[in-house]
């Protein structure tokens, strides 16, 4: 089975695709984007959280047939997403969210490689998980910066409650979960500072 | 295996009587389970994710009609006046990747008797809409669980909508589990007011082969409120008339022990649950708000 569908920005073909296949695996095995994680396959753990048409998804639930000309975001596209988001719809306009229309006119831009994200500025959620020291094993990260990120996306100025319940489908091992609630908080002020400044 | 995208319900429908063992996917939350586990091994795959009437809802007079796919995520933001119990059990709903992937449609296919769904259906009053080539029925929600985890669904019929009667009094959900996301309910129970008809609806889950109402309970409380004039002097219940609902809601249950929890457990907790939601949409419906939103 062949699967078009866009990730990060740029549309992508999967050739040779077992009907009975995740997205989760078609992004590691067959893009090489290993930056979702694969850890229960069962939508427990929430570490190959990806973005589905702007919507977060397990990945592991997805199957890759149903994203036939869909629109994917995953970590590795997170910083370019966030940048987009911030220039053309940020909150301070009022216009919280992106909508579909606009998610799918993003592009990665030229000189920037999507793939591994290498050359590309960090996102604010990502930023704040490095400072507030919220990285342990690391393994949970990705999914939960998705995650985090479409929160603070969605409702800029979460109570710990919305916090938590928006985390509760992330499963941290480590249980380093202190400090992954203290980085949104971070992100969060950071960008509410930043929401005031312009 | 195969994979099978219709793109319109007519399509769909052709598809599964081609294929009567098709398998539907809509959000993919237990089937990728059991695929990416391999306990299943589907010849056909039915992919219902390009029909767009599945994910739309409309709100009529009396009924809710709410397509099969439309996300739990959607119903708590969208339907909490108009089906509150039903708002409320879909955010128990694991977490909220699972609640923007799966819909009633799933629970109600999967007919799993731990569905989180299936109480809030019972005691609101509900008819699953299903069709095939042949056409379309409508089976009552009373009728639709068969046995563990299976409904009365025919091999070509697809669920098509659920038609869900909309709140006309206070209604109630709640759930035990071991923590407050992520989790199959160790049991659960949901109460809807219909002052209107001047009846009580229940439905109990995760405590007897398949999702049920609590009859007797229901007869008897329907009577001794009728008895005593509740329904008009908005007196509180007397504590014996909860406490007797709430026994016979134990006694309805027909639970086994298994890894989340004993059967002696769970009749324990259907009962508290019954008495605990009496006494909050009692509450509700005496105060003058006479809100019908869901509380929590």
């Amino acid at each position: 089975m062949r699967v078009n569908f866009t990730v990060n920005g740029r549309p992508q073909e999967a050739d040779d695709v077992w009907e009975g296949e995740s997205l989760l695996y078609v992004l590691r095995e067959r893009m090489g984007l290993p930056g979702s994680k694969n850890a229960c396959e069962q939508g427990e753990c929430g570490s190959c959280t990806v973005r589905l048409d702007g919507v977060p998804v397990c990945s592991c639930l997805v199957a890759a047939g149903q994203v036939e000309g869909r629109e994917v975001v995953t970590v590795e596209g997170l910083a370019e997403f966030a940048k987009d988001r911030a220039e053309h719809a940020g909150c301070a306009a009022g216009t919280c969210g992106t909508s579909l229309d606009a998610a799918k006119k993003w592009e990665a831009k030229p000189g920037q490689d999507s793939q591994t994200g290498e050359g590309v500025e960090l996102s604010p959620i990502q930023q704040a998980f490095i400072d507030a020291g919220a990285v342990q094993c690391g393994f949970c990260t990705p999914g939960l910066l998705v995650a985090a990120d479409e929160m603070l996306e969605r409702n800029p100025s979460p109570t710990d409650a919305d916090i938590r319940e928006a985390l509760s489908g992330n499963l941290c091992r480590c249980t380093g979960y202190e400090k992954i609630l203290d980085a949104v908080r971070l992100a969060a002020a950071r960008q509410e500072r930043q929401g005031e400044a312009v | 295996m195969d994979f099978l995208r219709p793109a319109s319900w007519e399509e769909a429908l052709a598809a599964k009587a081609e294929h009567p063992t098709a398998v539907p996917i809509a959000g993919g939350t237990d089937i990728m389970v059991e695929i990416n586990f391999d306990h299943r091994r589907p010849e056909y795959l039915l992919d219902l994710n390009r029909i767009e009437l599945l994910r739309e809802w409309e709100v009529g007079e009396e009924n809710v009609r709410l397509g099969a796919s439309v996300p739990y995520t959607q119903i708590m933001e969208n339907l909490r006046t108009e089906l509150p119990g039903l708002a409320l059990a879909s955010h128990t709903v694991a977490s909220p990747q699972i609640r923007n992937r799966g819909g009633v449609g799933g629970n109600l296919g999967t007919a799993s008797p731990a569905g989180d769904a299936h109480p809030a259906l019972l005691a609101a009053g509900a008819e699953v809409e299903v069709e095939s080539v042949r056409g379309s029925r409508f089976i009552p929600i009373d009728e639709f669980y068969t046995g563990v985890k299976r409904n009365a669904l025919q091999p070509d019929e697809l669920i098509k909508t659920v038609h869900i009667k909309k709140a006309d009094g206070p209604q109630q959900y709640s759930k035990v589990g071991t923590r407050n996301a992520m989790v199959i309910a160790v049991c659960a129970f949901g109460l809807a007011l219909h002052p209107e008809t001047r009846t009580v609806r229940t439905g109990i889950g995760s405590a007897a082969p398949t999702p049920i109402r609590a009859k007797e309970a229901e007869a008897f409380l329907n009577a001794a409120l009728e008895e005593g004039g509740f329904w008009d002097n908005g007196k509180i219940i007397t504590p014996s008339v909860a406490k007797q609902f709430a026994d016979l809601c134990s006694a309805a249950a027909n639970p086994i022990d298994d890894v989340r929890g004993t059967a002696k457990y769970r009749r324990h907790a259907v009962g508290i649950m019954a008495r605990r939601q009496l006494g909050w949409t009692w509450e509700q419906y005496r105060g003058s708000g006479r809100t019908l939103e869901g509380a929590a």
